[in-house]
């Protein structure tokens, strides 16, 4: 089967770089399976789960909280916020984080920036994910 | 002269102040590689983001409502300098060389009859700034405490410069590091921050190539979120290699510094010794003539 090269980057190293057949993309408007030859995109993600195949056979699973995603023919590049391999998701790391998260958006107040707000309150949400996740996994 | 036991005192503080430099050498080493490590996996990222932002800004560049964050307010008036230093001295002349530029800077800015306001990363830029602008100065922040400067940590910060950009504290932006260039050089740098810089390609391609990708959703959305990251990358790119940079020129200044520790203690040793054998001359002559007097 025809393959393409997927890069998973996140701001603190390079994660993944391959040639695979299939990526699964968590994005903003729903899941989207990724094949060799996809139109030319770019997507924001939702967070989610990001599922690899090669060779006939799901290889990896990871876990983003967020990103973009850039797809052209013969390359697609992810861009990802936070990226956790599933299997080191644990359900109690992330509840223990969703409670952080928040904590600070309790602690941001209300005359603070809309900014300020959104970003915590994002921060919550993908904490939420995280644990439904780990707990379905 | 000096006396035997003088010479002896600052002999064995040489040889402490060395044995300390020696140290600080080998921790700067170690510590480089772990933020040379950094800094390279950092690189990556930035670069696709780069590409990215590179075919959507192009394509939302010329709306009349384009983002802020991509095109300015539209004013040249009042500049934000967001200045990146290290937490820690005794690097040589690391902090003193964007100290400088971001001096050369203001002073021209001003010249200019612009406002200029000062965001300080790092302690010692901060402390060297003060000096003379302190009026200026308008956020400091400092990871001293920190163990390990994180993604998270520059992220605070582009948020800082978000807020003060929605509500017009500033026109335009400019980062000034120093960019690792390699373990003995680090070259003071200025880049712009906003309105972001579009690569000359993207710009001149325009509705070319860029054309032909879908977007999922809207470009303004993606716009909206890619425009802070980018921020956000931007600086903790700009944090990494400053990081870098630092343990690059504290590991120089160190070396250095034991260098001429050894050479102290070699004169030095020197020293005692021609001093110690003009006393047993003098002794020996003093016995002598004592003697021959009897």
């Amino acid at each position: 089967m025809a393959t393409f090269l997927l890069e998973l980057v996140s701001p603190e190293k390079l994660l993944l770089s391959r040639q695979v057949e299939m990526a699964t993309i968590p994005a903003i408007e729903g899941e989207m399976g990724v094949l060799a030859g996809h139109a030319p995109m770019i997507v924001a993600l939702k967070g989610g789960v990001i599922r690899v195949r090669e060779n006939g056979a799901e290889t990896e699973k990871l876990f983003v909280a967020g990103g973009f995603a850039e797809v052209s023919g013969e390359r697609v590049t992810i861009l990802a916020d936070e990226v956790t391999p599933l299997a080191q998701l644990s359900r109690a790391g992330s509840e223990r984080k969703l409670v952080e998260a928040e904590a600070t958006l309790a602690a941001v107040a209300t005359t603070d920036a809309p900014e300020k707000r959104d970003a915590a309150l994002l921060r919550v949400l993908s904490a939420k994910l995280a644990v439904d996740v780990a707990e379905a996994a | 002269m000096a006396s035997l036991k003088d010479l002896r005192g600052r002999i064995n503080s040489v040889k402490s102040t060395r044995k300390i430099t020696q140290a600080m050498k080998m921790v700067a080493a170690a510590k480089l590689r772990r933020a040379q490590a950094q800094a390279e996996a950092a690189r990556p990222y930035a670069e696709r983001m780069e590409k990215i932002l590179a075919s959507l800004g192009s394509a939302v560049a010329g709306m009349p409502d384009a983002p802020r964050m991509l095109v300015g307010t539209g004013a040249d008036k009042v500049h934000l300098l967001v200045v990146v230093t290290a937490d820690r001295g005794l690097a040589g002349p690391f902090n003193t060389q964007v100290g400088r530029l971001a001096r050369a800077r203001v002073r021209a800015l001003e010249a200019e009859g612009k406002t200029v306001k000062i965001l300080t990363v790092g302690r010692k830029g901060a402390s060297f700034l003060k000096r003379e602008f302190a009026s200026r100065l308008v956020s400091e922040v400092s990871y001293a405490n920190k163990k390990r400067v994180g993604f998270e940590d520059a992220e605070a910060v582009a948020l800082t410069i978000a807020e003060m950009l929605d509500q017009g504290a500033f026109d335009v932006c400019s980062l000034l590091y120093n960019r690792f260039r390699n373990v003995i050089s680090q070259i003071p740098t200025e880049q712009r921050l906003i309105p972001a810089p579009l690569p000359e390609g993207g710009v001149v391609a325009g509705p070319g190539p860029q054309a032909l990708y879908e977007y999922e959703p809207t470009e303004e959305e993606i716009l909206a979120t890619l425009l802070p990251r980018n921020l956000a990358i931007q600086l903790y790119r700009a944090i990494l290699e400053s990081a870098a940079g630092e343990h690059g020129a504290r590991m120089n200044a160190m070396d250095n510094a034991t260098r001429n520790a050894g050479e102290m203690i070699n004169k030095l040793t020197l020293n005692y010794n021609r001093t110690r054998q003009a006393n047993i001359t003098r002794e020996l002559i003093e016995i002598i003539s004592g003697a021959e007097a009897v």
